[in-house]
């Protein structure tokens, strides 16, 4: 069906590469969290930080980027229906309204 | 890598498919023998559950009754309702699944053997964990869906509704288990040619019904995790003194409750979607749109869990998306049953026992589906709610539905199973028994219902207009009582002396029927190259795949066979007691939540001796 | 069960995947009900006043290197290098065994400072959803330990290395939910 290779054609340092920018991004989340200027703005900043992370780890990590995009596709559904109901409990018990 | 080589020499499946000791039955990871431990305990469940659905009958049969008292009432219903959907529905749904999902697909056996042995174990020892309550201070008595906080320690002192979460946990896990197992079995096992488009609609209904499984149970997981902390440990979920909303537990519930039914019901759908055209002697009318609406029922399942809190006061906004959301899976839903009637329409129709269920289907679950478009509106839901309408509602989907399409799919695959056939004779008396019991137990309901009858109480008064239907439903669930005479009488007969079914007794299309009844236990001696949606009916078709395979009559309208024997040797993986140790262990826990770290910390031990068993043991699966 | 699958994507390489769609579900409703109850409090100890953001960010820290540490095995067991598959098996399990300990320690100055686990809502799905979430990495450590074992005495050749990678799966799923744990708890209070 879909072309996939189970074994990415990455290096070591790709992957230190990549922990790098994790740990570099940790580190901008926890600075942001400190200034006082940014608080209006948090918590789009937080998100956006946080989205990014979690990408990079599902796409490296776990290798989405190079796998079958069948995977991609359970993960997605599962993460999209998860993110729905969590929304969908937070508007119905009125987290949005004040 | 230790494999079994099939013994060849045997012809006689009926022999190498279903015998040997108990030691066999415990170790088997054959999914055929799973599927027909899970029908007997399920079975055995449901006539548990029947029995104490007519208890409840009883009881109300006439005003003031005091034949039950109001305790043993509550245990009545509590245990009716939570074994009925929990230990009788999904288990026969899934003993369905077990066995037919691998033979439809060409394969011959589930993804992973070994956890669908640990799935059906830790079922049976939830279930017999259940009903252990009745001799441990009571059974659970709050509601199968166990409203918070009514079920919270200071209502519910007693340890019933603890062996009700304890029991719900641990036969959550088998269950996310066997979604896991099917999900995958159906999307990585296909015999090659058998795109998802061309897959028998039971197949498709087994493939939503996983995927419900798996995004349904964990809020549930959650909610009971929370319930079980809350009485065990004094956390505060459900506390309002302490800022908590008890409304959580419903949200919950219903967000796995309402997907829960579909789970329930879609696989008889996918039954019927297979039975009609077999009798019909036509294709499926309009498969790709009967299978995007068992998918669509499935997705829009997931957003209309508040239909079941319209009275708690949510609001204008939201009941009013939520009653929208529910009116339109009438559409979906509306849609299979067009595609049935049109299916049949024009067909060389054999009224045959599945048959009769399927049409009863039909017929029966558009009166549910009515009764339940009529509540999906909040002015009128809260008329309705907590009354008899609502318990008449579900049960014409529930029996209509689920329970027709699983007698229809028990005459349609006994054959296949055992080899004999059950009679038509007693299956017809069997259908228009049940037929009848249905109708007389719940049409009357949605007149005392609608008189404002309510659910989960254990008496009425006189002079209120209720006592005619009641003796009625009453009546009608001795009919229904009855209609499990012949049901047991034609198994029965079929054991004696069942007339041989032969590969394909129904002509019908699907790759089950190309091998001998019963299967022998590899399933396919050769792999089937598919090449078509209705494969015995085309006559290009060669399940065979190797030259002078069985080859039928010219023409090939007659279904080419399986050869057999295997023309080279299959392997199969091997029996294993590991997952009867990892379910025997996760029992032992479960007991030990109740009695104290002595008896856990055992428990857990023994879980890792089953799982380092498991995972050590020289065999994949 | 062997020969080629339908999709191409080994199977028990797509049960995990499977569970982890499911798992997304089970922390989506914990996290829904933490934040439900947020600031629903109705005594203290609150969670401002307890919450250790620079403690919490070494041991987050130390559980996003972990996953790396994680990779690095996978890779070392595909080519076949057997003193770094169990070097790097053992860093993983072990920067995992340390954020055990964090949340231990962190757990126990909780209690310590009177917020008990029914003590308020926040103190309830507090312990909960990270109880759940340290569930996982205990798992996992005894997961990674194993294989540690396994690739010591030989037993990981390349051929096996789809254990491995399975459960790297599920290890780098642990670290994700942490990462919007992480997010969600501590950094957006």
């Amino acid at each position: 069906m879909s072309e996939h290779s189970g074994e990415p054609h990455v290096s070591n340092r790709f992957y230190v590469v990549i922990a790098l920018i994790l740990a570099v991004l940790t580190a901008m989340e926890v600075m942001v969290f400190y200034v006082e200027a940014l608080s209006p703005v948090l918590l789009p900043i937080l998100l956006v930080l946080m989205a990014v992370k979690f990408a990079l780890v599902a796409m490296f990590f776990m290798h989405l980027r190079f796998d079958s995009r069948v995977l991609t596709g359970i993960f997605g559904w599962c993460l999209f229906l998860a993110a729905g109901i969590i929304l969908a409990l937070l508007a119905v018990f009125g987290k949005f309204t004040t | 890598m230790a494999e079994t080589t099939v013994n060849q020499a045997t012809g006689a499946h009926e022999e190498g498919t279903w015998s040997g000791g108990v030691w066999s039955w415990l170790t088997t990871v054959d999914h055929k023998r799973i599927a027909v431990l899970y029908f007997v305990a399920g079975f055995i469940f449901l006539l548990v559950a029947g029995m104490e659905g007519q208890m409840i009958r009883l009881q109300l049969a006439k005003p003031e009754s005091r034949l039950l008292d109001p305790d043993f009432y509550n245990q009545m219903f509590t245990m009716h309702g939570t074994t009925m959907v929990f230990f009788a529905g999904m288990p026969l749904i899934i003993a369905f699944f077990n066995f037919v999902v691998p033979l439809q697909i060409g394969a011959r056996d589930v993804a992973f053997p070994r956890l669908n042995a640990f799935s059906f174990w830790v079922f049976l020892f939830a279930g017999l964990f259940l009903y252990a309550s009745f001799f441990f201070g009571g059974a659970p008595d709050g509601g199968w869906f166990a409203y918070m906080p009514l079920t919270g320690s200071q209502y519910s002192p007693r340890t019933g509704m603890d062996f009700y979460v304890l029991a719900l946990l641990l036969s959550g896990v088998g269950t996310i288990a066997g979604g896991v197992n099917f999900l995958v079995t159906i999307l990585n096992l296909r015999a090659p040619g058998m795109g998802l488009m061309r897959m028998p609609l039971f197949t498709w209904m087994a493939f939503v019904v996983s995927a419900l499984i798996l995004l349904a149970f964990p809020p549930f997981t959650i909610g009971l995790v929370f319930m079980m902390f809350d009485r065990m440990f004094g956390t505060l979920f459900f506390n309002a003194a302490a800022g908590a909303d008890p409304l959580l537990w419903q949200h919950l519930f219903w967000v796995f409750g309402h997907p829960e039914v579909y789970i329930l019901v879609l696989p008889a759908f996918g039954v019927v979607s297979d039975v009609i055209p077999t009798f019909s002697k036509k294709p499926l009318f309009g498969y790709p749109v009967v299978v995007f609406s068992g998918i669509l029922i499935a997705f829009l399942g997931f957003g209309v869990w508040v239909h079941h809190m319209f009275s708690t006061g949510l609001g204008p906004i939201v009941n009013a998306v939520f009653g929208g959301a529910t009116m339109l899976i009438a559409i979906p839903t509306g849609i299979k049953i067009f595609n049935w009637i049109a299916t049949m329409w024009g067909g060389a129709i054999r009224f045959k026992t599945p048959m009769l269920f399927a049409i009863g289907l039909v017929g029966t679950f558009v009166i549910g589906g009515l009764s339940g478009v009529m509540h999906s509106s909040p002015p009128s839901d809260l008329q309705q709610t907590d009354t008899y309408f609502v318990v008449a509602h579900f049960h014409y989907v529930l029996i209509g539905g689920t329970v027709f399409g699983l007698f229809s799919g028990l005459y349609y695959w006994f054959p296949k199973v055992t080899g004999r056939m059950l009679s038509e004779k007693l299956g017809a008396a069997h259908f228009w028994l049940t037929f009848l019991a249905l109708n007389v137990t719940f049409f009357p309901m949605h007149f005392s219902g609608l008189l404002g009858m309510p659910r989960r109480t254990f008496t009425y008064a006189e002079g209120l207009g209720l006592e005619t239907f009641n003796l009625i439903s009453t009546i009608g669930a001795f009919i229904f009582t009855l209609s499990f005479v012949p049901l047991v009488l034609a198994l029965w007969r079929a054991w004696r002396r069942g007339e041989p079914a032969g590969p394909n007794p129904w002509d019908a299309a699907t790759l089950e029927w190309t091998m001998s009844s019963p299967p022998p236990h590899y399933n396919f001696a050769v792999i089937p190259q598919v090449e078509s949606r209705d494969s015995l009916w085309h006559p290009h078709i060669d399940p065979g795949h190797v030259p002078g395979a069985g080859d039928a009559e010219p023409g090939g309208v007659t279904p080419r066979l399986q050869p057999d024997p295997a023309p080279e040797p299959v392997h199969m993986p091997n029996p294993s007691f590991w997952p009867l140790i990892l379910a025997l262990g996760m029992l032992v826990v479960t007991i030990g939540a109740l009695i104290g770290l002595r008896v856990v910390i055992p428990g857990v031990l023994l879980m890792f001796v089953g799982l380092y068993g498991w995972a050590f043991e020289p065999v994949e699966g | 069960m062997h020969g080629p699958t339908s999709t191409g994507i080994p199977t028990r390489k797509l049960g995990m995947w499977t569970f982890i769609g499911s798992e997304c579900m089970l922390f989506g409703t914990l996290i829904s009900t933490f934040l439900i109850y947020r600031g629903r409090n109705v005594v203290g100890p609150y969670p401002e006043e307890l919450l250790n953001i620079p403690f919490i960010t070494v041991t987050t820290f130390v559980l996003l290197m972990s996953s790396l540490m994680m990779v690095l095995a996978l890779a070392a067991v595909q080519r076949g290098q057997r003193v770094g598959s169990m070097l790097w098996l053992f860093m993983t399990a072990l920067f995992g065994l340390i954020f055990l300990t964090g949340q231990y320690i962190e757990f126990s100055h909780f209690v310590h400072e009177g917020l008990g686990l029914s003590r308020n809502l926040f103190s309830s799905t507090f312990f909960v959803l990270t109880g759940t979430h340290g569930a996982h990495v205990a798992g996992g450590v005894i997961w990674l330990g194993t294989l540690c074992i396994l690739s010591l005495r030989g037993r990981l050749p390349p051929e096996r290395a789809e254990t491995v990678e399975i459960a790297g799966l599920y290890w780098h799923f642990v670290d994700v939910v942490w990462i919007v744990l992480f997010t969600i708890i501590y950094l957006l209070q």
